[in-house]
């Protein structure tokens, strides 16, 4: 196969990949956080880390224009700070994935925190164990299927990630174009062998991804 | 518990079946037959309005506007999509279902034409004149519409290759999936300049008209329209076919940019 096919599944796989790091990061410290503090609001703040898994794609890809584009104070700044603005960049790309990728790790790591047998931590707490300690050595070892099931649910998600990259990230060909950007293009094209095998490449990452998840319920 | 939440949710359910059925019932009662008519995105605003003006003076029907880049367009209807006319802005995508036998031959008229122009952001303060403006390094983003997809798109690619610009503005083109993403892009101010149809460009104040782009740069602008064939409600349908060709659409499609090529194929 030729290097037109491979660009953009080398660039969905590297996307994803970037973004799994970020939302594995932020959704394990927000878990954490949320499953450890009691606040005022707590329900409301909850609501909106989760609200990107049932926002239409197409709501994401606005607010990130209007967010980061040209036209806001986050936008200028980026682009003083870097040079360039962000729109249309692989960062882009990976920002649009990681906002809807996010919401599937917190929701994991959350799960897995909760499951945790309080009396565990407890022990390790009389015996003198820091707080940090007692996450790192019990709470998260204990919630560690939970952890990889919300890995492979993120990157499934950040992998297959479309409406809102093609808005935010647009579809430059080896720079923000990916999988689903390019089946979506071939099939308009009418390049329906492209498109078809793009397509395959996906249904087997992502039938091999939920099968691992399976395998890791039983 | 249980049974108190149980029985919310089947009330929940049974007020959305509710919901849904009287929406139905009413649909049922007077009996409009819907003509689907998929057109290119560029005829957004005179296709709508023609909408309304039609849909007043014939009680009973009702138009349905799908709009989307041609080339979508296309391979719905291949693929077999309930559409009942064509309204495409390409006609290489509009010949492919001309050929395929999927445009009653009767029926098809080449009825619109339509310019390139450059435009800007209003709010940008880069300097563009003309397309060569484009070189410069304070333009740093051009969108087009995808060239293997959106016809105006295909046509900027043509009139870049033919000024030799094409190579060298590469790395700053922005290939948007419709001609309208290529509008809002830039009236957002998120690319430097695009380029879009006339019509487009007339349908905004957010963005500076810089030029037109000389015809003879990119094939002849044609927007082909056509009965899909097999429809069910032929009848309907020819006469909308029709009523596009009258002088009261004509005008409405002037008013909004397009000239007119009425060349008819009958």
């Amino acid at each position: 196969m030729n290097n037109s096919f491979w660009a953009p599944v080398f660039l969905s796989l590297q996307t994803a990949t970037i973004a799994l790091i970020i939302v594995v990061i932020l959704g394990i410290v927000f878990a954490r956080w949320m499953t450890a503090k009691q606040f005022k609001g707590k329900t409301i703040i909850e609501t909106l880390l989760l609200l990107p898994l049932v926002l239409p794609p197409t709501v994401v890809g606005f607010l990130l224009i209007i967010l980061f584009g040209r036209n806001s104070i986050i936008g200028s700044i980026i682009e003083t700070i870097l040079g360039y603005p962000i729109m249309f960049t692989w960062s882009a790309a990976v920002i649009a994935a990681s906002v809807v990728a996010f919401p599937m790790m917190y929701q994991s790591a959350k799960t897995g925190f909760l499951s945790v047998d309080k009396g565990a931590e407890e022990a390790a707490r009389v015996d003198g164990a820091s707080e940090w300690r007692v996450f790192l050595y019990i709470t998260l070892p204990l919630s560690l299927k939970a952890l990889i099931a919300g890995v492979i649910l993120s990157f499934a998600r950040a992998l297959g990630e479309f409406g809102a990259t093609l808005m935010f990230a647009g579809n430059l060909p080896g720079k923000t174009q990916t999988i689903p950007t390019a089946i979506y293009v071939a099939f308009e094209s009418g390049n329906m062998e492209a498109a078809w095998a793009w397509v395959i490449v996906i249904v087997i990452i992502s039938f091999l991804m939920l099968l691992a998840t399976r395998f890791l319920q039983s | 518990m249980k049974l108190k939440q149980i029985s919310t949710i089947f009330l929940f359910l049974f007020l959305l079946a509710a919901l849904i059925s009287c929406g139905k019932s009413q649909n049922q009662g007077d009996e409009t037959i819907s003509l689907t008519i998929s057109a290119a995105a560029s005829l957004n605003e005179a296709l709508s309005e023609i909408k309304t003006i039609y849909e007043s003076d014939h009680k009973g029907i009702e138009l349905l506007l799908n709009f989307g880049g041609s080339g979508s367009l296309q391979q719905q209807i291949t693929q077999g999509a309930p559409v009942d006319l064509f309204f495409s802005a390409a006609e290489d995508r509009y010949n492919q279902l001309v050929d395929e036998g999927l445009i009653d031959s009767t029926y098809s008229t080449d009825l619109l034409g339509n310019q390139l122009v450059l435009i800007t952001p209003k709010q940008s303060n880069v300097n563009i004149e003309k397309l060569q403006d484009l070189l410069t390094s304070d333009v740093r983003q051009i969108a087009i519409g995808i060239p293997e997809t959106v016809p105006a798109g295909m046509y900027a690619q043509q009139t870049l290759k033919q000024l030799g610009l094409w190579e060298k503005l590469s790395e700053k083109i922005i290939p948007s999936k419709d001609v309208r993403q290529v509008l809002s892009y830039v009236e957002t101010n998120n690319v430097d300049a695009g380029i879009v149809y006339k019509s487009d460009a007339l349908s905004s104040n957010k963005v500076n008209n810089v030029m037109i782009i000389a015809a003879e740069l990119h094939d002849p602008i044609i927007y082909p329209v056509g009965i899909v064939d097999g429809t069910k409600n032929q009848e309907e349908a020819v006469k909308f076919f029709k009523f596009l060709q009258s002088d009261d659409a004509i005008k409405i499609f002037q008013k909004y940019g397009f000239n007119i090529v009425g060349k008819n194929n009958e």
